[in-house]
């Protein structure tokens, strides 16, 4: 019984004596922060994603309230509400920054780009791109290893089995460019964000010339400058055989929709445009 | 007993019976060829000629691109077609020359005939530069620019030449039935060799599967003390520069960036010699090489003496075609080569074989996890641990890779193969050796 008394004690003893002493160490070495980057932490989302170019939230927060100017740094996953929140707190100008989506620029599924061999190696759009083409014909479009999946902490990108190709939702996106680094083959983009969800968008990559794009897959784009000549904002651009629609001027006028002759042009929220023609006939 | 490297090191079954007694076979010459411009390790090589251009063969049809480049030169007579972005064997769209045969025509400077010509009094710096307007590049498999390796840089000395005759590859006899036939064009080439790197002796390593071809180039070279026919263990990676190295020299080389000459020593490949000799003392440019065409379900495994730019699949039919169901076709052997996707792809001058892989030898077994039984450290011949690289490239931690010496890994494959799990280890290896690479090039070209 004595001895049990005593080890008790004898801890207790020892607890006690640490405890004033860390507590002397800790008040000599205390690290002198500013409690607002406590604050500010607490209103970034906490996804710790990587997204804003610093290393987690936290990062972030220190650099909001160490900078006077705040104007380029945006956390996309809280937003617009989010950054005006902490500006407000930290009595600095709010960032703008209009909210973006992730894009998968490739629409070649599995009827419209057929497979011309089969992957036997990692399944990891890397490593296989670090091989070879790929699959199909085309040695630009979706591998369908889903790396962006992997890379995505927020659910917001899937592999959809029909097609094989990586679709985002866009309600779960948050805009971090997470799978825009993760993807080896450069397809992934973040657009501007249209309310409902709705785009229009090239959905191929594919820097082939016409001719080898059409072999290789139906939906491609063949660069044939049919969407370039009918937009009237100047927003379609095309290059290196490929069309490019600037979403920062594109106005949703779903022109170039129709005059796509391999439907690379896809639109998403938008109901076809009816051509005056038609409406005429109608009548 | 025969000489090997310290460590690591597999014994997959060599398979090299079904091509081995077939001599070398002349390929018929193609109708038309792609020239991929890019055919060895370095920048690509600049086109010289365009569309419309008569050329004859042993023509120069594309200039080397700096130290590091090589030319090229076209191997059959006829007018070019088209200087275009064609795919290669991966299906990746690269520049490459089309030339459409008219004829044989060749370029008077060659000397065609057959006589040996064993005397050669060319200053050193005169036999490199001949070696280097011939476009000689590694003919092993790597394409590493013969060239530069013989330029040795200054404050450096050679000490020995070493001619790797091992062919550890399993399948592959293009080395093999080059040294039986063409033996003592391999020995002037090699002594070419020496003279344009200043050494007087030489080894030449051969794999102690192949014991004919050590007892003809040993009649050869007859009494001669300057080369000496080394035998060698029958170990994977023996043919690998730093395993052959060491297993000759017993010197080891340090990690990279150190090359072999940091150990005195310059490694050439056995046909690369016979394309020296033929390149210095006939002046015939790198146009053709031994290709051999094997596998379990080929009719008629071959080897072939094809001008590059031959589409394999001619190759392929040469020898009775492609079986039936899947196949796999590879570029090189089963331990270093590539799979093909593509097999109009043009031969080119690093392609030392075609194997044809059928059935259940197509697909790889079914990943398990890993048990931690240490095979593949046992079988790295750098002394990696492959396991805790492939871990490491899998969660992305290049810097933990980089510190863990990845950059020496010659991505011989012994880790995956002799895995019992069936992890690819060497996928991810070499996935994460890519990107350090990339990391150390930018962080040089920051400084």
């Amino acid at each position: 019984m004595t001895t049990l008394i005593y080890t008790i004690l004898t801890l207790c003893i020892i607890g006690v004596v640490a405890a004033v002493v860390l507590y002397f160490i800790a008040q000599k070495f205390k690290v002198e922060e500013d409690p607002r980057i406590d604050e500010t932490e607490k209103m970034l989302p906490g996804a710790n994603c990587g997204g804003c170019g610093f290393p987690g939230c936290r990062g972030l927060a220190t650099a909001l309230v160490e900078s006077d100017d705040i104007s380029a740094l945006y956390c996309s996953v809280g937003g617009e509400e989010c950054m005006g929140k902490i500006a407000q707190y930290l009595g600095k100008a709010a960032p703008k920054k209009e909210p973006q989506v992730a894009t998968v620029r490739c629409g070649g599924s599995c009827e419209k780009r057929p497979k011309t061999n089969s992957y036997n190696g990692s399944s990891s759009c890397a490593i296989a791109s670090a091989l070879y083409a790929g699959e199909t014909g085309c040695a630009y479009g979706c591998l369908g290893y889903g790396d962006c999946v992997e890379a995505c902490a927020f659910d917001a990108i899937h592999i959809n089995p029909e097609t094989g190709l990586a679709e985002v939702d866009a309600d779960k996106c948050t805009a971090c460019g997470a799978c825009v680094k993760a993807c080896p083959k450069g397809i992934i983009e973040l657009r501007k964000r249209w309310p409902k969800n709705r785009a229009i968008y090239v959905s191929c990559v594919s820097k082939d010339k016409g001719a080898v794009t059409m072999k290789a897959c139906k939906a491609g784009c063949i660069g044939c400058r049919k969407c370039e000549k009918v937009c009237e904002f100047g927003a379609i651009t095309v290059e290196n055989n490929v069309a490019f629609i600037d979403s920062t001027k594109c106005r949703l006028c779903r022109k170039c929709v129709g005059e796509c002759p391999t439907g690379a042009i896809r639109m998403i929220g938008l109901q076809p445009l009816v051509k005056k023609e038609e409406v005429k006939e109608e009548k | 007993m025969a000489k090997t490297f310290p460590i690591g090191g597999v014994h997959p079954s060599d398979n090299k019976q079904w091509s081995k007694s077939s001599a070398i076979e002349t390929m018929e010459l193609p109708d038309v060829v792609n020239i991929p411009l890019s055919q060895h390790i370095g920048t690509p090589a600049t086109a010289i000629v365009k569309k419309g251009d008569k050329v004859v063969v042993g023509q120069k049809i594309a200039e080397a691109t700096g130290f590091m480049s090589a030319n090229i030169h076209a191997p059959i007579s006829g007018t070019v077609t088209a200087v275009d972005l064609q795919p290669n064997g991966q299906g990746i769209r690269q520049m490459m020359i089309t030339i459409k045969r008219e004829d044989d025509v060749w370029d008077e400077a060659i000397d065609r005939s057959e006589t040996l010509v064993t005397e050669c009094n060319l200053e050193p710096k005169a036999i490199v530069e001949k070696i280097k307007d011939a476009g000689i590049v590694g003919m092993g498999g790597a394409t590493f620019p013969t060239h530069v390796k013989l330029s040795i840089p200054e404050g450096k000395r050679a000490e020995i030449l070493i001619i790797n005759g091992v062919e550890c590859e399993p399948y592959l006899t293009s080395d093999y039935r080059t040294m039986l036939e063409r033996g003592e064009q391999l020995i002037v080439g090699t002594r070419i060799l020496m003279r344009a790197i200043g050494v007087t002796n030489a080894v030449i390593g051969v794999e102690a599967n192949k014991p004919d071809a050590v007892k003809h180039l040993q009649a050869i070279v007859g009494a001669a003390t300057d080369i000496k026919v080394q035998m060698l263990k029958t170990q994977y990676p023996q043919g690998g520069e730093k395993q052959l190295i060491a297993a000759v020299t017993g010197r080891q080389v340090p990690a990279p960036p150190a090359l072999p000459i940091d150990v005195g020593a310059v490694v050439c490949n056995a046909s690369t010699a016979v394309a020296v000799y033929e390149a210095v003392q006939k002046n015939k440019p790198l146009i053709e090489r031994v290709v051999t065409v094997t596998g379990a379900a080929v009719p008629s495994p071959k080897n072939l003496l094809t001008r590059f730019g031959t589409p394999v699949e001619a190759l392929i039919a040469k020898c009775g075609g492609l079986a039936e169901g899947d196949v796999k076709v590879i570029n090189g052997g089963p331990m270093m080569g590539r799979a093909l996707s593509n097999i109009a792809m043009p031969v080119m001058k690093g392609c030392s074989g075609i194997t044809i892989m059928v059935g259940s030898a197509t697909v790889r077994g079914v990943e398990s996890a890993c048990i931690k039984c240490a095979k593949c450290v046992e079988a790295c011949p750098m002394g990696l641990e492959p396991y805790l690289l492939s871990k490491q490239a899998r969660k992305r931690a290049w810097d933990a890779m980089e510190a863990n010496d990845i950059t020496s890994c010659i991505e011989c494959g012994c880790c995956q193969f002799t895995c019992p799990a069936n992890i690819p280890l060497l996928d991810y290896v070499r996935l994460g050796k890519q990107t350090v690479m990339g990391i150390i090039r930018a962080r040089n070209m920051k400084k």
